[in-house]
């Protein structure tokens, strides 16, 4: 069996996690601040990928990183980036599909924490920055630990995004959900059973550690 | 001194209101802030500890302009040097008594004398979650005091202790404050916590 496309999905969750985290925590801190309209469009906007099917915002990452298209063309042309049918365009793809299952978590986590907490940290001198390093960010990092396996999970089953965006190359867009798809289209079922059971046995495992780490939560570490 | 002329609309369950204070309170000592439910005492003291701002106004502490809606001036609360006990008493779920009161201070003698004035001192290493309520009341008023406030706002500091530990917790901060030449403002409902204070009824 060729585990190359397991580790290609592994890699590219991995990838994604970072990234999202780096991007995903000042952006959920941002919008868990009060509500205002231009506020609520761009959680809107990153709220999407939840809801479109996969192949809706395949198409039009296709569309947008296609070299015959200013976005793809400017890429290309300045950092000879080309996105499409590339291990980098399934990252950028990945990053966005999966900013949601990031951001919710910790959103939620920084506006269920009472305000108090910030205004006693101010009172004891301390600025903004250090008021987040200090008090907000530790008292909400097992919603970021939940955000960072949900997003890893996600990425990891990847399946509409990627076939549009990456296709079908062995070692540079062949993922595992990919491998699996074309294993039975080529009726390999025993690879494709081998794919689904490692698949399967990752992501339990990731889910399952989510609830052992929260065992002690009252709530559903998911909801 | 700590001159005080404000206004500022509030939005409560009774409706809305306009909160309009006119009155100084003196330096060194024990204000006692009382009114009915409601009447935004709380709100007086996140206003002058800078966590809102009021529409109009002007707030003086010792001839040193701390918020001035003529000139859109307002101090960071970071700067005005007050140490606030919140009624939810606020404690950082993540630190320990002895962290708590090290993030306002570093000085390791002051931090003894802060948790033996609290009676706190076997509690040192707990989580305030591991705390009773009237232990984690006592935690939030050290840690008001950690950072040697000149000002210290307290909001319903002593309504989870016992009558024996209340009396011997104030006799214990009486001596802080003058030793500190601290400045309090305190709202509460009890009629008995610091008898001598002079009260401001709103």
């Amino acid at each position: 069996m060729d585990l190359e496309p397991i580790w290609l999905s592994i890699k590219l969750a991995i990838l994604t996690t970072i990234i999202l985290l780096i991007i995903g925590i000042p952006i959920a801190y941002w919008l868990s601040r009060k509500n205002s309209i231009g506020r609520l469009i761009i959680e809107a906007f990153i709220t999407m990928p939840l809801v479109l099917p996969p192949s809706v915002l395949g198409f039009y990452l296709l569309l947008a990183f296609s070299p015959n298209n200013s976005l793809g063309h400017w890429l290309h042309q300045h950092f000879d980036i080309q996105l499409v049918f590339s291990f980098e365009g399934l990252v950028v793809a990945s990053l966005i599909y999966s900013l949601p299952f990031m951001i919710s978590p910790i959103k939620s986590a920084f506006a269920q924490l009472p305000k108090s907490l910030a205004e006693a940290s101010y009172t004891m001198g301390k600025s903004k920055t250090e008021t987040f390093l200090h008090v907000q960010l530790p008292n909400i990092k097992a919603s970021i630990f939940t955000a960072a396996v949900l997003t890893f999970a996600h990425t990891l089953g990847e399946f509409g995004v990627v076939l549009m965006i990456g296709g079908n190359i062995p070692g540079v867009t062949k993922v595992a959900s990919i491998a699996i798809y074309d294993s039975v289209e080529t009726m390999d079922y025993a690879a494709a059973n081998d794919y689904a059971l490692i698949l399967f046995a990752i992501t339990f495992t990731i889910v399952l550690a989510v609830f052992l780490f929260n065992r002690n939560a009252v709530k559903n570490p998911f909801e | 001194m700590i001159e005080i002329d404000i206004s500022k609309h509030i939005k409560s369950y009774q409706g809305n209101n306009e909160l309009m204070v006119k009155t100084s309170f003196e330096h060194g000592c024990i204000s006692r802030i009382s009114g009915p439910s409601g009447v935004g005492k709380t709100t007086l003291l996140r206003i002058i500890a800078g966590l809102i701002t009021p529409e109009k106004g002007i707030i003086k502490v010792d001839n040193e302009l701390w918020f001035d809606s003529n000139t859109n001036f307002s101090k960071r609360t970071q700067d005005r040097n007050v140490g606030f006990v919140f009624q939810d008493y606020a404690l950082f779920p993540n630190m320990t008594v002895e962290k708590q009161l090290r993030y306002g201070s570093s000085d390791e003698v002051y931090i003894s004398h802060l948790l033996a004035i609290g009676q706190m001192e076997m509690f040192r290493n707990s989580l305030p979650k591991m705390l009773s309520g009237g232990q984690q009341q006592r935690l939030a008023i050290l840690r008001a005091l950690s950072t040697k406030p000149r000002l210290l706002l307290m909001d319903e500091p002593f309504s989870a202790l016992d009558h024996k530990l209340k009396s011997q917790l104030i006799a214990n901060l009486k001596a802080l404050f003058i030793e500190q030449q601290t400045t309090v403002l305190l709202v509460t409902h009890a009629q008995d916590e610091l008898q001598e204070s002079s009260v401001f009824s709103m």
